[in-house]
């Protein structure tokens, strides 16, 4: 029972990190309809930012936090405008292609920056785990953090989309991208906000992830990534909530399928539920039916 | 055309309820009978009661204000969308659970309002696509090029081009479909319905874009169809000269409800068509 | 200008069956010259198993236009059922042992093919390329679990755990995550060779018959594909598994010039290379995959190029974004008259 329970804390951790990067892919999607594949890659990169920032700078931890931050929301934006903004009207066949080739360009640039020798990423949660019957059950002060963290981005998101004017602009620009033009929503640059916020976020995930499994290399961020995406996915893409539900469920299904079946197997497990998921209810548990218009 | 069906002028036959002028030639029994059709989109109610017959060489006109749902009975009628309630029955089968591909089959062919062409290939290779189900032979007598693909080929080739010159447009074979202008896309659109050997060919805007001395070619060219292939035509149309001029039919849809059926003498004289064109008269 | 047309299709054709034949000639003049380094000797049958790949690549991509990020999974399946069946096949002839093994390797490809296609091809785009990348990665996992030992009685299988006895004389032939290990190298550059000019022949014959242009159709406009009686599912699938039994024919091509393959060998970074092969050469463009796959593997070697090896995905990434940007920008196409006229019409609406 106890096993069960930490599997479950673990399994909730793990996909409040899924969930955070999810919510990179959702926006994204739902907004410049496009995957983003590279998505993936900005969580290496905000993962490394902060390493350096904290074993090399010695900078405090929130420092490099935010640094990791700034640096892949610029990153974000640079990459929207240089690779996806010139192909809006191209065929999403060409849109993913790109996508792959930047998200290619970054596992081999940090590479050459970083090597690929394995970082092995500081522990900087303070505190001992919390122990509860007696010891028997440890909660690390880094799972309380990642999910605390999560609730908070998630009401924070949805309070920013459902109220501010840019939220709601991004909204508009997801439900029709021309006629928010018309009412005079600057499209590119809500698409810009949306690419900043994603990428934002993926450096926090990046951290977070890290904490957990500390070992950092150039495709550190790539199986999270794509993890992540079906996270979306399944919760249906589009949605904020979504993202929540999918990566908690994603994070449960990836511990428990390696604590119980088998660990060789996990990803495999993993990326069953995804194509189960797509053939099943291709709109996911909470996204909603678009219609092909002919 | 390997048969040519029998158009017998003049010989009236039992008439179905739903007919667009009821004392017309139907022929034998007609190609196209929708009962009580209706398609819902989540709450809103779309198409509702779309009751109609349409004969078999008949050329009817299916119009009405924008956003009324006449390319969603297309839609319909095709199977791009299932119907919430109603039959649809084409030359007497029902359609139910078909999928568009075997609705073409079943020998119902359509244009689209905004054209879908296979732009990247050639013009003869679009119309050589609508003889997908005329000229068959299987994959391998394609990749090891056995005697029956030369045959095939051959056969398509020539029939393309014998499709094309409906529109004159024989010459323009090897361009490719997407750098055609605007007018000779939508005649391509036409020709390349008219290659799957259709019973029924749906036009969905086929004058739009064009100038007037191009939709009056057009009229005649629907009219030529019509008479060559003896099939029923149903188009969409906004522009008023060409449905008065050359339907036989018309039939008014506003809100997704049939609000008029008849010629077009009594279309344009009903004060309902009036009113929903207009709005309504002081 | 019917002529024109058609020939020029065909001249294209004739034209990279020429540069095949042409460069098999050159390279076996030069080898029995002595001129070929042994790197370059050892490139050859890899240079033929990635031509193949990216020519069935393109199949999927250029002409059916649905991107498969999983196609180094078909590759694996080809590469250890031909590397299982070469070792386990009693035939002595080492030309006919490779034929019958390659055989093997594409039949069993298309078959794991037409498994992932079936459910796959029911979605499009994004979702597409997504649930093929995750098929790549449980093919991956599968092959590496799986234990195929052979012994007098036959061949035995077991999956996860190593659980195979054998009477005597028996060994292991595909051992889980080590792969197969000490692989009779059969695989020669006229069996490569051979293989191209068969794969060559079929995509093209594919292309100008009434199946490539059920495929092109719906490539090009899936909803008038079906308004014209196009079976969607079946040309999809016809597509994806001729695509998928020749990446077999490759995987096992290339599996029997190594002396040892892995499953972690045909990862996802394995059809991303692919990939960039077939968007450098072109889309649809059979020749291009040819030389793109060629040079992006012989260049990296030569001596030249050897101190820039650690720039050369770095290079590839590059060039491969470059090229969408400049094939599917409407900017960057360098019409610059077309900004014009969009104002005009902006101008007339308003």
């Amino acid at each position: 029972m106890l096993i069960f329970l930490n599997h479950l804390i673990n399994g909730i951790s793990l996909g409040s990190v899924y969930a955070i990067i999810a919510l990179g892919y959702t926006m994204v999607y739902g907004i410049a309809k496009m995957l983003n594949f590279a998505h993936g890659d900005v969580i290496m990169v905000g993962a490394y930012i902060c390493f350096f920032a904290i074993s090399s700078f010695n900078l405090p931890p929130a420092v490099g936090i935010l640094l990791a931050m700034l640096v892949c929301t610029l990153l974000g934006i640079v990459i929207e405008r240089l690779a996806y903004k010139p192909l809006r009207q191209a065929t999403s066949l060409a849109v993913l292609i790109t996508a792959i080739g930047v998200s290619y360009l970054l596992q081999n640039g940090a590479q050459l920056l970083w090597t690929s020798n394995i970082k092995m990423f500081p522990s900087f949660f303070p505190g001992q785990p919390v122990e509860l019957f007696g010891g028997e059950l440890k909660i690390t002060v880094a799972s309380i953090v990642t999910v605390a963290v999560c609730v908070v981005i998630m009401l924070a998101l949805t309070w920013f989309t459902g109220q501010t004017k840019v939220g709601k602009a991004m909204r508009a620009c997801s439900e029709d991208k021309g006629a928010a033009q018309l009412m005079g929503i600057d499209v590119n640059t809500t698409i810009s906000v949306t690419f900043a916020i994603g990428s934002a976020l993926a450096a926090v995930a990046g951290v977070l992830f890290c904490s957990v499994y500390p070992n950092l290399t150039p495709t550190t961020g790539s199986m999270p990534g794509i993890k992540a995406f079906t996270a979306a996915v399944f919760g249906g893409i589009g949605s904020i909530p979504g993202a929540l539900l999918g990566g908690v469920l994603l994070g449960l299904i990836e511990i428990f399928a390696s604590a119980y079946i088998s660990t060789q197997l996990s990803n495999a497990i993993v990326f069953a539920v995804l194509i189960i998921v797509l053939l099943v209810r291709p709109t996911g548990l909470l996204g909603k039916q678009i219609r092909e218009k002919v | 055309m390997a048969e040519k069906k029998q158009f017998e002028k003049g010989k009236m036959v039992p008439v179905p309820s739903h007919s667009i002028i009821p004392e017309r030639d139907l022929g034998t029994t007609p190609i196209l009978e929708c009962s009580h059709l209706g398609i819902d989109f989540g709450g809103l109610t779309a198409v509702n009661e779309f009751n109609i017959t349409v004969g078999r060489t008949e050329i009817a006109g299916l119009i009405g204000p924008n956003g009324a749902g006449k390319t969603t009975v297309f839609n319909l009628l095709t199977k791009v969308y299932h119907p919430t309630r109603g039959t649809i029955l084409l030359d007497g089968l029902d359609t139910h659970g078909k999928t568009p591909a075997q609705i073409n089959r079943m020998g119902i062919a359509r244009t689209f309002q905004n054209i879908r062409l296979f732009n990247n290939l050639s013009v003869e290779d679009n119309v050589k696509i609508g003889l997908h189900n005329q000229e068959k032979y299987s994959m391998f007598s394609g990749v090891l090029r056995l005697p029956k693909y030369w045959k095939r080929e051959k056969a398509a080739h020539e029939r393309a081009l014998e499709l094309l010159s409906i529109f004159d447009m024989q010459d323009l074979a090897d361009h490719q479909a997407g750098s055609l202008p605007y007018g000779a896309q939508r005649r391509l659109e036409i020709v390349r319905a008219l290659a799957t050997n259709p019973s029924l060919l749906l036009l969905d805007e086929p004058a739009a874009g064009m100038n007037p001395s191009e939709t009056a070619e057009l009229m005649e060219n629907i009219v030529k169809i019509r008479d060559t292939f003896q099939i029923a035509i149903m188009l969409i149309e906004h522009d008023m000269s060409l449905v008065m001029g050359i339907c036989e039919g018309i039939c008014v849809l506003n809100f997704g409800q049939i609000i008029a059926k008849g010629t077009a003498e009594e279309i344009q004289s009903n004060p309902t068509v009036i009113e929903a064109y207009l709005g309504k008269q002081q | 200008m019917k002529k024109s047309y058609l020939s020029k299709t065909n001249w294209v054709n004739f034209a990279t069956y020429g540069m095949v034949i042409i460069a098999f000639v050159v390279m076996q003049l030069m080898g029995s010259a002595g001129m070929l380094s042994s790197t370059i000797r050892g490139q050859l049958v890899p240079i033929c198993a990635y031509v193949v790949m990216a020519l069935s690549l393109n199949l999927t991509v250029g002409i059916l236009g649905e991107l498969s990020l999983g196609h180094a999974g078909f590759m694996s399946v080809g590469a250890f059922a031909g590397a299982v069946a070469a070792a386990a096949l009693p035939i002595s002839s080492a030309p006919l042992r490779l034929g019958a093994a390659m055989l093997i390797g594409a039949v069993l490809a298309g078959l794991v093919g037409v498994v992932v296609g079936v459910p796959v091809l029911r979605l499009n785009g994004d979702y597409l390329a997504i649930v093929t990348l995750a098929f790549g990665q449980i093919i991956k996992s599968v092959v590496e679990n799986l234990y195929i030992g052979m012994d007098a009685k036959g061949l035995h299988a077991s999956f996860l755990e190593n659980r195979i006895t054998f009477t005597d004389g028996g060994r292991m032939i595909l051992n889980g995550p080590m792969g197969v290990n000490g692989i009779n190298k059969i695989s020669t550059f006229t069996a490569g060779f051979v293989l191209t000019m068969i794969v060559l022949v079929v995509i093209f014959n594919l292309v100008n018959s009434r199946a490539g242009r059920a495929i092109m159709a719906l490539r090009d406009n899936r909803i008038a594909a079906e308004s014209v009686g196009i079976n969607v599912t079946k040309y999809k699938l016809m597509a994806f598994v001729t695509s998928a039994a020749m990446a077999g024919a490759a995987g096992t091509l290339f599996a029997l010039g190594q002396n040892t393959i892995t499953a972690s060998k045909f990862d996802f970074n394995m059809s991303i290379l692919i990939l960039v092969f077939v968007v450098l050469g072109g889309q649809g463009k059979m020749w291009g995959s040819i030389l793109a796959a060629t040079f992006l593997t012989v260049l990296p070697e030569t001596p030249a190029m050897r101190e820039l090896r650690d720039y050369r995905m770095l290079v590839y990434a590059i060039v491969m974004i470059l090229v969408m940007l400049v094939t599917n920008s409407d900017k960057l196409k360098g019409l610059a008259g077309r900004i014009i006229p969009k104002g005009k019409g902006a101008a007339d609406n308003g």
